[in-house]
């Protein structure tokens, strides 16, 4: 099945991978965000995991350990916004600016020495004959092990949020940290660990990109997909599923758009570049608009600092 | 124990004084990072603030380039403290200063070879329509359809790279450059050229414009009921709209003027410093304008000062990597660093810190 020179099969298995980091570090950002925190320093996180997981990886030759690295690089990275907001109760809006602009900066001086290398391979799970069904194998069962692991993040995000204590308790902090604070839960130190958990999803989502799906290293990696992962989080309503939907829907106009540059579409390249940008805006616009319908969801003390007065 | 406590309003003492402490511990701590890379820290922060402006070899070359990288830092960021004292955070300067080189340097090579000096205010014009366009974009999304401006206005900048892009290699490239992307160097052309008005100064008409710029803010600030309505609604947005100030009037405003001045800093840098539309010309005045905003404290004044400051620490870091052949990204990071410390400080204007235990509430 060809349609004007593109498999589908093809492009629903690269469709898949190409969305793992926007997911994973939309999911890091739901859990920030559902903790009452905005953080919009995910472009600087992601870009930390990238080159904190592609150097790791390098160093050690382990993928594996890679990806442990660049979780721990931008986790380390999120504790500085989380010491900035929490503790010193710096605005989150400017702190999560200078998280970026600090990140670029700080991940291409790391980055001088590993411009041109090659990281060693992740391979695929071996799913032995699954992969060999037609269309379906590709499509689900020949992936490396992040693909699986983006969307068991995203089952346990929303399971955890859903049934859990823990879920509740984080979820009474972003929607009234005074309540929260008053039933005696710890607020400042809950969001601490909510913006170290989202620093973590958004290194793994960053060295991915850095690790399979470039893979090579090279300045302004992520490209901003931090920034889409963000708008991914308005997009799902902070729902996890629909995150998944979103990553999905972005990571297929990715794809669609790199294929259609491969195949020589008529259009030029920059206007397919600039389409997942567009596409996103366009999705915003949608999501925000009617009564607010995206905003309702909102966790109400989104972006508040917390002061314990008494 | 440690504990905070709010004060009643904000010190002035700390006001004035948090900025220049966020200086000096980020030296501090840049002079470790730069010792991590194996420089010496004290030689390295010499060579960023002092050898520029002093040193005999240097100075003649460095100092006119003062006001040439200040100029638009102080353009743009003048116009992003109006907004972010509103609560209003266009983020995406950078798009709306490509796009005002874009807009006017179009114009002008539309009219190429025209030979009259009407072209370059021409230019300017169009350049500052091209911005204040391209900030409209978030505004109205954001009033129309109650998006959030800090992402599309960011999400933005990537469209303007991308149509840069394609500009300098198609639509705006140079007939005569032998292929070579990039458009004609309008520096050259001199009913187009924005040149350096004194000899070895620096000083070109985008310089010019940000003190005016900044002179007209601090009047808007002080004086003009406009400024009065921003700055309420920044502080208390409740307040704000009982007292009649329209959010939708105030998010267009302060986008259209940050993105018109954003669009002016571009024209004026792609006519004169620059020279030409080419794909990498714009680099990343639009987001260190963030850091001169806040390191201004969003006072225009202080904004004047926080860009020679940051124009300083770009020249200086280019000195730095000739001479110690410290990376540019070290600079980068340093800026960053920079924006952090000041965030961090900035508790001590709102706050008191108190040793020992709390005493019995009143």
């Amino acid at each position: 099945m060809d349609l004007g020179g593109i498999n589908p099969a093809i492009l629903i298995a690269s469709l898949m991978v190409a969305s793992v980091p926007i997911i994973l570090a939309a999911l890091g950002e739901l859990v920030v965000e559902k903790a009452g925190v905005l953080n919009l320093g995910v472009e600087g996180m992601m870009i930390m995991g990238a080159i904190c997981g592609f150097a790791t990886a390098v160093i050690t030759g382990s993928p594996y350990l890679g990806f442990l690295g660049g979780a721990l690089g931008a986790a380390c990275l999120s504790l500085v916004f989380a010491v900035l907001t929490q503790v010193l109760l710096a605005n989150q809006v400017a702190t999560g600016l200078a998280l970026t602009l600090f990140g670029l900066g700080l991940s291409s001086l790391i980055g001088q020495g590993y411009v041109g290398i090659k990281p060693p391979l992740t391979g695929t799970v071996p799913l032995g004959p699954l992969a060999d069904i037609p269309f379906f194998g590709p499509v689900l069962f020949d992936h490396d092990w992040m693909v699986y692991l983006s969307i068991a993040a995203c089952a346990a995000v929303w399971a955890v949020l859903k049934y859990t204590r823990l879920g509740l308790i984080l979820r009474a902090v972003g929607e009234s940290h005074d309540a929260a604070h008053a039933l005696g839960y710890k607020v400042v130190r809950i969001r601490i660990l909510a913006i170290l958990f989202g620093g973590a999803l958004a290194g793994l989502g960053g060295a991915y990109i850095s690790l399979i799906r470039v893979p090579q290293w090279t300045d302004g990696i992520t490209a901003g997909a931090g920034w889409i992962a963000l708008a991914i989080v308005v997009f799902a309503s902070w729902k996890p599923w629909r995150v998944l939907l979103g990553a999905y829907l972005f990571g297929g106009i990715t794809v669609l758009q790199l294929n259609l540059q491969a195949a020589g579409a008529r259009i030029p390249v920059e206007y397919l570049s600039m389409s997942p940008y567009l596409i996103t805006i366009l999705v915003l616009v949608i999501m925000s608009s009617g009564k607010g319908k995206a905003a309702l969801n909102a966790p109400a003390a989104l972006g508040q600092n917390f002061h314990a007065s008494r | 124990m440690i504990r905070l406590e709010k004060r009643p309003s904000p010190s002035a003492f700390w006001q004035w004084a948090t900025p220049i402490l966020a200086v000096i511990l980020t030296m501090i701590a840049g002079g470790i990072m730069f010792a991590m890379l194996g420089k010496n820290p004290v030689e390295a922060i010499r060579t960023i603030f002092w050898d520029p402006l002093f040193n005999e070899q240097f100075a003649s070359y460095s100092r006119p380039q003062l006001l040439v990288k200040a100029g638009p830092l102080i353009l743009i960021a003048v116009g992003l403290s109006l907004g972010f004292r509103a609560g209003i955070w266009n983020i995406g300067a950078e798009g709306q200063y490509i796009m005002g080189a874009l807009f006017g340097a179009g114009v002008g090579l539309a009219l190429y070879p025209v030979e009259t000096r009407w072209v370059f205010p021409l230019m300017v014009i169009v350049g500052v329509f091209g911005g204040w366009l391209w900030a409209m974009i978030p505004a109205i999304l954001k009033t129309r359809f109650n998006t959030n401006e800090i992402l599309v206005s960011l999400l933005m900048v990537y469209i303007a790279q991308n149509i840069l892009a394609s500009m300098s290699l198609g639509l705006l490239r140079n007939p005569e450059g032998g292929g070579f992307p990039g458009s004609r160097n309008l520096s050259q052309i001199p009913a187009m050229a924005n040149p350096e008005l004194i000899p070895g100064t620096g000083l070109h008409w985008g310089v010019i414009a940000a003190f005016v710029v900044v002179i007209a803010a601090y009047i808007l600030l002080q004086r003009h009921i406009l400024g009065y309505q921003i700055k309420l609604a920044g502080q208390a947005p409740r307040a704000a709209r009982f007292a009649g100030v329209s959010p939708t009037r105030l998010v267009l405003l302060c986008m259209g003027l940050s993105g018109a001045l954003a669009g002016m800093a571009g024209l004026f840098e792609v006519a004169g410093p620059s020279g030409q539309i080419s794909i990498d010309f714009n680099v990343g005045y639009g987001f260190t304008a963030i850091i001169v905003a806040f390191l201004g404290r969003l006072n225009p004044i202080g904004i004047l000062l926080a860009g020679l400051l940051m124009a300083l620490t770009y020249i200086g870091g280019e000195l730095a990597s000739f001479m110690l052949g410290l990376p540019a990204a070290a600079i980068q990071a340093f800026q960053g660093m920079l924006l952090f410390f000041l965030l961090a400080v900035d508790l001590l204007t709102n706050f008191r810190i108190r040793f020992g235990t709390r005493k019995e509430a009143l």
